[in-house]
């Protein structure tokens, strides 16, 4: 090992996607690793839909009525979905603080591997992370009562915009871990907990005061869970305004703006982060 | 090109955090295979230097190549050909010493076999063999450090940055250091190492740039640096403060240079040109003048006393009204 070594440099575009792939898995392994290794995060994904489940389902849910009638449970899963989709956004960001103030992210960015490669693998475990969530949400819902009602293929169209919605959340979670302190990181849950409930998630806008449920009705979050409820046959669709009328589109419409703006911020910060 | 001709070269670089001005107009040229050791006090820009080199931070003036390529527009050729461990250990506090390691080698582009095999080669040699199956998270700050360096050496790359890489390391590991970074110059790497110690940049560098305030003050080789700032040091303690005057007298003599004198901890300093005739010297003037000593030691001069010969202030204070000019030391 006395020879100074170049390591091989991508030529063609082909070459450079595989290294993205490649690096994008080490990367990824990486993440799914912490995540297995932390047992009071992973005991906590577990029961904190269950907890949501009961605490909404039950304690809030004897009392609340569904515009436009149907059992509140059947109405309250996909917001729960929603919900937790919002929330992995706290996880990412967290994740890259603490990957910055370790200098790991310093050392990733000196180093010759791709650097769509780290985003790629936090994206890649960050969306099994999501998946395994759900999934176990959707264990719960199936006990209290929740079904899907219009076939498998929509519910599974469900949870595709479910994943996009966190896919785009990435993109912000990365921009905000790229510029904001782990302590404020911690505190990302403050804004992100009114910003699920300000939202058809818990009950629907049409309930609301008038600027609150306009504020509601156009939240991203809103189309995402409309459109589940639309696609899964629960209740609660369709509300009586434009954008509780064109959910689906919107679900998918809002992910696509999110990328489109925070994925070129994240990587204009990213290639200069100046700390 | 000419500038291909240096492994490193800045110039003019200048960088100003709000109010800071970290870099000033920071000139540097580092020939191919040699070491150069940046010395420096506290917020004297050292890392600030390090990061813009290494990619990290863009520069707001002036420019910078390493191996020949700039560091703000042929970014990713840089990040090609440079290793780095930076003042702060950058480690995965979740992986095992082996995972932290087999991973960089992984980014490194090499394959599983080649990574793990080098990954086993580096906790040996950086006597973390024992600890490689424990999580980083457990270990000490040395071991800390020195798996972080151990992941800058996976590769033998072309320019090598050391950020104080000796740093809280007992004098043990300090060597093993020291030996792999000089296996990695033998074999053709250039190396930029930052340190607060003079013994280490005299120990390991070709050449020696002494950095205040943003600014290259000196710059030569070892021995240009410290016949410029009078060589070694004597140090004599005497037992009584009635000693001192006397002591003073005799070791001025022996030395024939003016010693300096700290009356509250009854010490007498001064340079020396020949070490040994000047022990021996003072040792038998003292003995025969009567004067009671407690401690008689040569010693290296230190970056305070090395600032204060360069620049006329103390490291500590620096004096703004006073900008010091560079200054070439050329014996
Ligand atoms: N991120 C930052 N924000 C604001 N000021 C900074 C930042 N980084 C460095 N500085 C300032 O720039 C100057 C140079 O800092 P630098 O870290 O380069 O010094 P250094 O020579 O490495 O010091 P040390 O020996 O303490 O490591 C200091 O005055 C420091 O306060
Ligand atoms: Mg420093």
């Amino acid at each position: 090992m006395t020879e100074l070594l170049v390591p091989a440099m991508p030529t063609t575009p082909l070459e450079r996607v595989r290294w993205a792939l490649s690096d994008g898995w080490v990367v990824a392994r990486r993440g799914l690793i912490h995540w297995v290794r932390n047992p009071v995060m992973v005991v906590y994904q577990l029961l904190w839909p269950i907890m949501m489940v009961m605490l909404f389902g039950y304690v809030f849910g004897s009392a609340m009525v569904v515009a436009g009638g149907g059992d509140y449970r059947e109405f309250l899963m996909p917001g729960l979905f929603g919900q937790t989709v919002m929330f992995g956004l706290a996880t990412t960001v967290m994740v890259m603080t603490t990957d910055a103030s370790q200098g790991v992210t310093d050392r990733f960015r000196s180093m010759p591997m791709s650097q769509s490669g780290v985003v790629l693998g936090r994206s890649f475990s960050d969306m099994v992370n999501s998946v395994l969530e759900l999934v176990i949400l959707v264990g719960c819902g199936l006990a209290v009562g929740w079904r899907w009602h219009h076939g498998f293929g929509k519910a599974l169209a469900a949870m595709g915009l479910l994943l996009l919605l966190r896919f785009a959340l990435i993109w912000v979670g990365i921009y905000l871990g790229l510029i904001v302190t782990p302590e404020a990181a911690a505190a990302a849950w403050a804004p992100l907990f009114p910003l699920t409930m300000i939202a058809n998630t818990f009950v629907s806008p049409s309930q609301m005061p008038g600027w609150l449920g306009l504020l509601a009705e156009w939240n991203p979050l809103s189309a995402t869970v409309g459109a589940c409820r639309e696609l899964f046959g629960n209740p609660g669709w369709p509300g009586e305004s434009w954008a509780a009328q064109h959910a689906v589109e919107l679900a998918i419409a809002w992910p696509v703006v999110i990328v489109a703006i925070f994925l070129p911020l994240s990587v204009r910060r990213y290639r200069r982060l100046d700390r | 090109m000419e500038a291909s001709t240096h492994a490193l070269m800045a110039e003019g670089l200048c960088k100003r955090y709000g109010d800071t001005t970290a870099l000033d107009g920071f000139d540097l040229a580092v020939r191919p295979g040699t070491v150069c050791g940046l010395l420096g006090p506290n917020g004297a820009g050292k890392t600030t230097a390090v990061r813009i080199f290494s990619t990290l931070l863009r520069a707001d003036g002036g420019r910078a190549t390493v191996a020949g390529f700039d560091v703000a527009r042929q970014a990713a050729q840089v990040r090609y050909r440079i290793g780095l461990a930076g003042q702060q250990p950058a480690v995965d506090e979740i992986l095992t010493g082996r995972e932290n390691l087999e991973m960089w080698g992984r980014l490194y582009r090499l394959d599983a076999r080649t990574a793990r095999r080098r990954a086993d080669e580096l906790l040996e040699r950086f006597g973390l063999s024992d600890a490689a199956g424990k999580r980083a998270k457990h270990y000490s700050g040395g071991m800390r450090r020195r798996l972080d360096l151990a992941a800058s050496f996976i590769l033998a790359p072309q320019v090598l940055f050391l950020d104080e890489p000796t740093t809280g390391l007992d004098p043990r590991n300090r060597n093993e250091v020291w030996k792999s970074v000089q296996a990695l110059v033998a074999a053709g790497t250039t190396v930029l190492l930052t340190t607060q110690y003079l013994e280490e940049a005299d120990r390991l560098a070709d050449q020696i740039a002494v950095i205040d305030s943003g600014r290259v003050i000196a710059e030569g080789t070892p021995g240009e640096l410290k016949s410029a700032i009078g060589g070694d040091r004597i140090d004599v303690v005497t037992r009584d403060a009635a000693g001192l005057a006397e002591a003073v007298r005799v070791i001025a003599q022996v030395t024939g240079a003016e010693p300096e004198t700290d009356p509250d901890a009854r010490r007498i300093s001064a340079p020396v040109r020949d070490r040994i005739g000047a022990l021996t010297g003072a040792a038998r003037e003292l003995a025969e003048a009567g004067v009671e000593v407690e401690d008689l030691a040569l010693r290296r001069p230190t970056l305070d006393e090395v600032f204060l010969h360069l620049t006329g202030h103390h490291a500590a204070a620096v004096d703004p009204a006073d900008p010091a000019g560079r200054q070439e030391v050329r014996a």
